[in-house]
């Protein structure tokens, strides 16, 4: 953690607090990860050994729940199956074990190559527009500054679902429902706010006098502000960019209401994953893991900047 | 005055000048800038964010269904918040979200602060352990929510064959989604997974922001360390605790995703918080109109009582 590490003196805890206080939490780190490996190894396994009893920790992992994730299945009659020729790859065997061949691709990299386009370009509209506002509101004098900032803020108290109902129709309207630039608008409203707020943090800090002394040697405004605050400002861009990206990523509540298909996104589909009678769990793990990657390695690479972005810059350490 | 004139007619960089005369003289002025650098945020918001919210305002006083576009709109007045304010679901409703929000906030604090309080021991490998425990609240409460669902089954689900091996029920004896009583806490259970690593985190930065020095003071005064946690560590601790209430509690006030993947509001509405009465109004009955009134007064209720406790957490601070 980023967290200055001081120097305890006297009040340094003995090696038996520490041993203590490190086996609690390690229980609880350990108790807390179970229902994620549970999500990693379901989707290696095979759907009798996903729903056995008592649960499987020790199993023959199997590739179907991936294969079930990627490809939409018929069911055929044996004799049919064996009029067909060698089965196409490792995903057409296991379906021909259970009577089906495979019949196409699934939507499911579609949706997620969704989540990519929509989270991409929403963070990068978010976090641009939330540099310029931030330069702004840190630098100049703007009349009903606290004002405006409170208000930015506010938009975010309002529960997604009564937002949605006249996004609903305005989108209707004007042609945006169900496409990504609707998408993508939206999610850059509902970030720029938290971009502002953490932006104004970071500029704050960068003294004025960077840019003062740019200006007296000849540059403009605009150029201090590319050449002088820009680059100093990145390591707070970066880890902006990052929270944006967090939440347009794992976005559902507006996902599921206002995409049906062509612009949907991946947390809305996962869910729907149905399999013979019921949820197809493999199939839903696999997908889920994969969703799960991306945010897993932002999370272990970015840990010393997550205190300020999730307390609005709050919190300044 | 005559001095600004004066230094207007300068040249560049001869002498050090006052930077806001320069500024005048060349490029865009700050007034400008100011103005081209804001704007387009504002209008980003005023546009998805403002602009829906009158609209919303305005359909909560109408009688307009979202699936019936051409039907003619009458104007009701407020006929929908005095349906609403006795609207005993809607009460009910409120009352699932109140108890949702308070144990979810009460429990994700306690245990979050233990661990932050554990963590700032700094036993050994305590940073690669804090980010593990991190992990639960980045991830997509949709598609986590959605699993748990399969962790909750009676027969199979991992959550009751462990809970039935340590009570010694059996695994299919209780259906934690399936049960009135069980319900509730089914959900506070995930979102306490999920949240409390939260809640740590802004109680860790309070720990490590006491300096070490008032500690050695206690330490020379011979307070106990029990003395110290309730005189120092805990007061000087309030005001991040406290921000980490404010968070969760508007978190869990508009609670939409997880809830409604892991129940969907039931079994009946035992597990209807406000966002989930709020879809099936708007979209699966169509009552644009009714469903907008209730976001209304939901915005209003998360507004008040956060302006409310911020003025309560100011009031801490400034101690």
């Amino acid at each position: 953690m980023s967290i200055a590490n001081t120097a305890h003196s006297v009040v340094e805890p003995s090696p038996n607090t520490r041993r203590l206080a490190g086996s609690l939490v390690v229980l609880y780190a350990v108790i807390t990860m179970i229902p994620l490996v549970w999500i990693v190894l379901t989707s290696v396994k095979s759907p009798d050994d996903a729903i056995s009893y008592p649960p499987k920790v020790f199993f023959t992992p199997s590739l179907e729940g991936f294969c079930n994730l990627f490809t939409t299945r018929s069911r055929q009659t044996p004799e049919f199956i064996r009029t067909l020729g060698p089965p196409q790859g490792t995903c057409d065997e296991i379906a021909r074990s259970r009577n089906m061949v495979v019949a196409g691709p699934s939507n499911y990299v579609p949706r997620f190559v969704n989540s990519l386009i929509i989270a991409f370009g929403s963070t990068v509209l978010a976090v641009a527009l939330g540099t310029l506002s931030a330069y702004g509101f840190s630098r100049f004098r703007v009349p009903l500054k606290d004002d405006l900032l409170f208000f930015i803020l506010s938009t975010r108290m309002m529960p997604p679902i009564a937002v949605a109902i006249p996004i609903y129709l305005m989108y209707r309207t004007i042609g945006l429902s169900d496409t990504r630039l609707g998408m993508i608008l939206l999610y850059t409203s509902v970030n720029v706010s938290l971009a502002v707020w953490l932006l104004k943090g970071f500029i704050d800090e960068i003294p004025r006098e960077y840019e003062e002394a740019a200006m007296i040697d000849g540059y403009t405004r605009f150029q201090a502000f590319v050449k002088v605050v820009l680059p100093q400002a990145t390591t707070g861009i970066a880890a902006t960019a990052i929270f944006c990206l967090i939440f347009a990523w794992n976005e559902y509540a507006f996902a599921v209401l206002l995409t049906s298909g062509n612009a949907q996104t991946a947390p809305p589909f996962i869910p729907i994953i149905i399999g013979e009678g019921g949820q197809d769990w493999p199939a839903v793990a696999a997908g889920t893991t994969l969703f799960l990657v991306p945010i897993v390695l932002f999370t272990v690479l970015l840990r010393k900047h997550l205190l300020r972005g999730i307390t609005f810059g709050a919190v300044r350490k | 005055m005559n001095d600004l004139s004066a230094s207007s007619r300068i040249t560049y960089g001869a002498v050090p000048v006052q930077a806001a005369v320069v500024r005048r003289i060349r490029g865009l002025s700050d007034k400008v800038l100011a103005w081209l650098f804001i704007t387009p945020t504002i209008v980003l918001l005023l546009a998805i964010n403002i602009f829906p919210l009158v609209w919303t305002i305005y359909l909560s006083f109408t009688n307009y269904r979202a699936n019936r576009a051409n039907a003619p709109v009458k104007w009701l007045g407020i006929d929908w918040y005095q349906t609403i304010l006795t609207d005993p679901d809607i009460w009910a409703a409120m009352q699932v979200t109140a108890h949702f929000v308070f144990w979810t906030v009460v429990i994700e604090t306690v245990i979050g602060f233990g661990l932050a309080f554990l963590i700032d021991k700094k036993f050994r490998g305590h940073g690669m352990w804090t980010t593990i425990i991190l992990l639960p609240m980045m991830l997509s409460p949709a598609v986590v929510g959605n699993f748990w669902t399969f962790l909750y089954q009676p027969q199979i689900g991992l959550f009751n064959y462990v809970v039935g091996f340590l009570t010694g029920r059996s695994a299919s004896s209780f259906q934690m989604l399936g049960d009135v009583t069980l319900s509730p806490w089914a959900i506070v259970i995930v979102d306490a997974w999920m949240w409390t690593p939260y809640v740590m985190l802004i109680c860790l930065a309070g720990l490590r922001s006491i300096p070490d020095y008032i500690y050695e003071a206690a330490e020379v005064d011979r307070a106990s360390k029990w003395r110290q946690f309730w005189s120092i560590t805990l007061p000087m601790a309030l005001p991040f605790i406290m921000l980490a209430v404010l968070f969760r509690g508007i978190e869990n006030f508009k609670m939409f995703d997880m809830v409604n993947l892991l129940t969907g509001g039931g079994p009946g509405s035992t597990t209807e918080v406000a966002s989930i009465t709020l879809k099936r109004a708007a979209f699966e009955s169509w009552r644009t109109g009714y469903s907008s009134a209730f976001a209304i007064i939901l915005f209003v209720t998360v507004f008040g009582l956060a302006n409310i406790y911020v003025k309560a957490l100011n009031r801490v601070k400034s101690r």
